[in-house]
C-alpha cells in the first residue's frame, strides 16, 4: 500500500502543510511567578497558591480551567467549533486536566509527558488540525508547587534541605487555541522525541536526567530539517534548569551542534536567583506560561521570527525512584514562526 | 539553671554535624527519614555496648535530645527489664522506656495536625 | 546508551562520560557551611533542652523524670513550630541541626499529617502521622528487643 503526501521528514519530524495558527494564549500563575522577571507577561496572577479553594489539587485544576477559558474567550471561537481539548499535568492520573475537562465539556484527550506535556500537546494539536481532523483545538497544561511536592518529594512543612541542583515546580497554567485559519504565529513543524536514559538516579537533579533527551531531539530536529541553531531566534528548553542547560549545550557541542545565546531555558527565565529556587523552575506550567506570555508576545511583535520550543520531561515516578531506577528523559520540539 | 549547658551545646552540635555529613556526603537517596532511623538505631547499639551512657552523663541534654538519645533510652530500658523479668523484659523494656516519648509524639502530633493547616 | 542500537544521529557521548560531565557541572553542597549551621542550631536546641532539665530538677523532679519531661516538652515545641509553618524555614537553614534533635522527629510526624489532612482524619491525618515515625519506631524498638535478647542470652 503506497502512502501519498507523507508529511514526515527525516527521523522524527513532521512538517505541516497548512501550519496551524495560534489564535490566542492565556497564562495564570501564582504569586512567586508573578514576582519573577516575567511577572508582567502573565495574563493573571493569583494572590496565593490556594485562591480560596479547599485543597491545592482543586486549586491547580481551577487554575487550568481559568487559563483555558481565558484562551477560548480571547480567541473568540464558539464553543461548538472547538473540536478537541488536549491537556495534562503532573499529578497521578492527570486529575487537574480531567477535572478541568469535566467543567469545560470539550472532547478530551488527556496527555502525559511530564514537564514536556505543553510542547507535546502543541505538536499533537497541530497534527489534528493539519491532518484536517479538527478546525480548532484547545491546548493547556498546569502544575502547582505544593501538589508536586507532596506527590514527588516531601510534605511541604517538613524541615529538609533542598539540593543546589533541585528545581522549584512552577505554580501556573498556560493555554493556547490552535486553529486552521486566522491571524497569529504559526506552528510549522514538530519533532517527537525518543526516550533516553543516561543513568541519572538523582531525583534532585532532573536537569541532568533530561538533558540528553533534549539534546537528542534538537540534534535530530536539525538533521531532519537540514537546519542549524542559527536559523532560530530562540531555542527554548522547557525546564532543564541551570545545570541541565549547561549539560545539554556541552553534549550538543560534542555531537556537532553549536548553540550560542539563542539557546535558553524557560526554567531559568521564569525566576530570579534571589527567589531562592536553586537551579530554576520546573513543571508542566514552566514552558507553558513562559511560552504563552513572553515568547508569544515577542512572536506577535515580530521580535522573534522563528522559535523552537523544546519541552523537557522526566518520565519517572516516586515508586520507580524508591526502587532505585534511573530517570528516563524525553524532549519534544515544536517550531513556531511569526 | 545553666549547669552543663556548654557540654550540652557542644556535644549536641557535634552529633548534628555527623547527621549533616551523612546527608551531604552520601547518595541523594539518604532522606531525613533515613537520618532519623540511622540515629535511633545507632543510639540503641551504642547504648547496648555501654558507650552512650557515659556521653549522657557528661553532656546531659546534648546526648539525650538527639534521636540517638531516644535509641539509647530504648535499649537501656530493654536491658534493665531483662534483669527484672527475664526474656519477657527484652520485649517490654524498650517500649516501656520510650512510652512517654511515643505517647507525646502521637498526642501532640495529632492535636497540632488537626488545629493547623499547611502553608506550602 | 548501553545496549541500545538507536537510529542515528546519536549523541556523541557515552553514559560514563556523561556521568563525569554531570559530576563536574552539578553544584556541590557547601559542606563546611552546612555543618557549621547544623552545629549551631543543633547545639542550641540541646542547650535549651538542658536548661529545661535543670529547671525541672530544681522544681523537684528526679533526674530521669526531668529528662523524660523535657523530651516531651521539646516534642510539643517541634510540633507547634511545624503547625505554625516555621519549622521548615529553620530546617532550610539548619539541615541536620533541626532534623536530628527530637524536635525534628516531631516535625516529621506533624508535617505529613498536616499535609494529608485534606484526605480525612483517619486515612489522612491518622495514617500519615507514622509515615516517618513508623520506620523510627520499627527500627528503634526492634533494635532494643534484639539487644534485650542478646543480653539475656549472654547473662542467663
Amino acid at each position: 500500500m503506497k502512502l501519498m503526501n507523507l508529511k514526515r521528514v527525516g527521523n522524527q519530524t513532521v512538517v505541516f502543510e497548512n501550519p496551524p495558527v495560534i489564535l490566542s494564549s492565556y497564562s495564570v500563575v501564582g504569586p512567586k511567578e508573578g514576582q519573577g522577571p516575567l511577572g508582567k507577561t502573565f495574563s493573571k496572577i493569583w494572590q496565593d497558591n490556594t485562591n480560596g479553594n479547599k485543597s491545592w489539587e482543586v486549586a491547580e485544576s481551577k487554575m487550568l480551567e481559568e487559563a483555558m477559558q481565558g484562551a477560548v474567550s480571547q480567541a473568540k471561537v464558539k464553543a461548538d467549533e472547538l473540536d478537541f481539548m488536549l491537556a495534562g499535568d503532573l499529578l497521578n492520573q492527570i486529575i487537574s486536566a480531567n477535572f478541568a475537562a469535566r467543567t469545560l465539556g470539550f472532547p478530551f484527550i488527556g496527555i502525559y509527558g511530564a514537564c514536556s506535556t505543553m510542547a507535546l500537546s502543541m505538536a499533537m494539536g497541530s497534527m489534528l488540525i493539519d491532518g484536517q481532523f479538527a478546525r480548532n483545538v484547545l491546548v493547556g497544561v498546569s502544575s502547582h508547587h505544593d501538589t508536586a511536592e507532596r506527590q514527588y518529594r516531601s510534605p511541604t512543612e517538613q524541615g529538609s534541605q533542598r539540593a543546589m541542583s533541585a528545581q522549584w515546580t512552577v505554580t501556573g497554567a498556560g493555554s493556547l487555541v490552535l486553529a486552521q485559519t486566522g491571524v497569529g504565529p504559526r506552528i510549522t513543524a514538530a519533532t517527537i522525541g525518543r526516550v533516553l536514559d543516561y543513568g541519572e538516579k538523582n531525583v534532585n537533579n532532573m536537569g541532568a536526567a533530561m538533558a540528553p533527551a533534549v539534546a537528542d531531539t534538537i540534534l535530530n530536529h536539525m538533521k531532519d530539517l537540514n537546519r542549524t541553531p542559527g536559523d532560530y531566534d530562540l531555542i527554548a528548553s522547557g525546564d532543564l534548569g541551570q545545570v541541565g542547560i549547561q549539560l545539554a549545550k556541552e553534549v550538543l557541542k560534542r555531537s556537532g551542534v553549536e548553540t550560542a545565546n539563542q539557546f535558553q531555558d524557560c526554567g531559568v527565565m521564569i525566576y530570579d536567583p534571589s527567589q531562592d529556587v536553586h537551579a530554576g523552575g520546573s513543571g508542566c506550567a514552566c514552558s507553558s506560561v513562559v511560552f504563552a506570555g513572553e515568547i508569544m508576545q515577542k512572536l506577535i511583535s515580530k521580535q522573534y521570527q522563528r522559535v523552537l520550543l523544546v519541552g523537557s520531561g522526566a518520565l519517572h515516578s516516586p515508586t520507580s525512584a524508591l526502587q532505585g531506577e534511573s530517570i528516563p528523559g524525553v524532549g519534544h520540539a515544536v517550531v513556531i514562526e511569526a | 539553671m545553666f549547669q552543663q549547658i556548654i557540654p550540652a551545646f557542644i556535644v549536641g552540635g557535634l552529633i548534628c554535624v555527623i547527621g549533616q555529613l551523612l546527608m551531604d556526603l552520601t547518595k541523594p537517596a539518604f532522606t531525613p527519614a533515613h537520618v532519623l532511623v540511622t540515629f535511633v538505631t545507632g543510639g540503641a547499639i551504642l547504648g547496648a555496648l555501654g558507650l552512650y551512657g557515659p556521653l549522657v552523663k557528661f553532656a546531659g541534654a546534648g546526648a539525650s535530645v538527639p534521636l540517638s538519645g531516644f535509641g539509647y533510652m530504648l535499649s537501656k530500658g530493654a536491658i534493665e527489664a531483662v534483669g527484672k523479668r527475664g526474656l519477657l523484659g527484652a520485649f517490654s523494656g524498650g517500649v516501656e522506656a520510650g512510652a512517654v516519648g511515643i505517647a507525646a509524639a502521637v498526642f501532640f502530633g495529632y492535636l497540632v495536625s488537626i488545629t493547623f493547616n499547611p502553608k506550602g | 546508551m548501553p545496549g541500545q542500537n538507536l537510529r542515528p544521529p546519536n549523541l556523541n557521548i557515552t553514559p560514563q562520560e556523561y556521568h563525569n560531565l554531570t559530576m563536574s557541572m552539578t553544584p556541590k553542597p557547601n559542606v563546611i557551611r552546612n555543618s557549621w549551621r547544623a552545629f549551631l542550631v543543633g547545639g542550641l536546641i540541646c542547650a535549651i533542652g538542658q536548661v529545661m532539665i535543670n529547671l525541672l530538677t530544681m522544681a523537684g523532679l528526679e533526674r530521669i523524670e526531668a529528662a523524660t519531661a523535657a523530651t516531651a516538652i521539646l516534642i510539643l515545641l517541634g510540633a507547634l513550630l511545624t503547625g505554625l509553618g516555621v519549622y521548615d524555614e529553620i530546617g532550610k537553614f539548619a539541615g541536620a541541626g533541626s532534623i536530628v534533635p527530637v524536635t525534628g522527629f516531631s516535625n516529621s510526624i506533624v508535617a505529613p499529617a498536616l499535609e494529608f489532612k485534606r484526605e480525612g482524619y483517619v486515612m489522612g491525618v491518622g495514617a500519615r502521622l507514622f509515615t516517618v515515625a513508623g520506620p523510627v519506631l520499627v527500627y528503634g524498638i526492634a533494635t532494643s528487643i534484639a539487644v534485650g535478647i542478646i543480653y539475656y542470652l549472654l547473662h542467663f
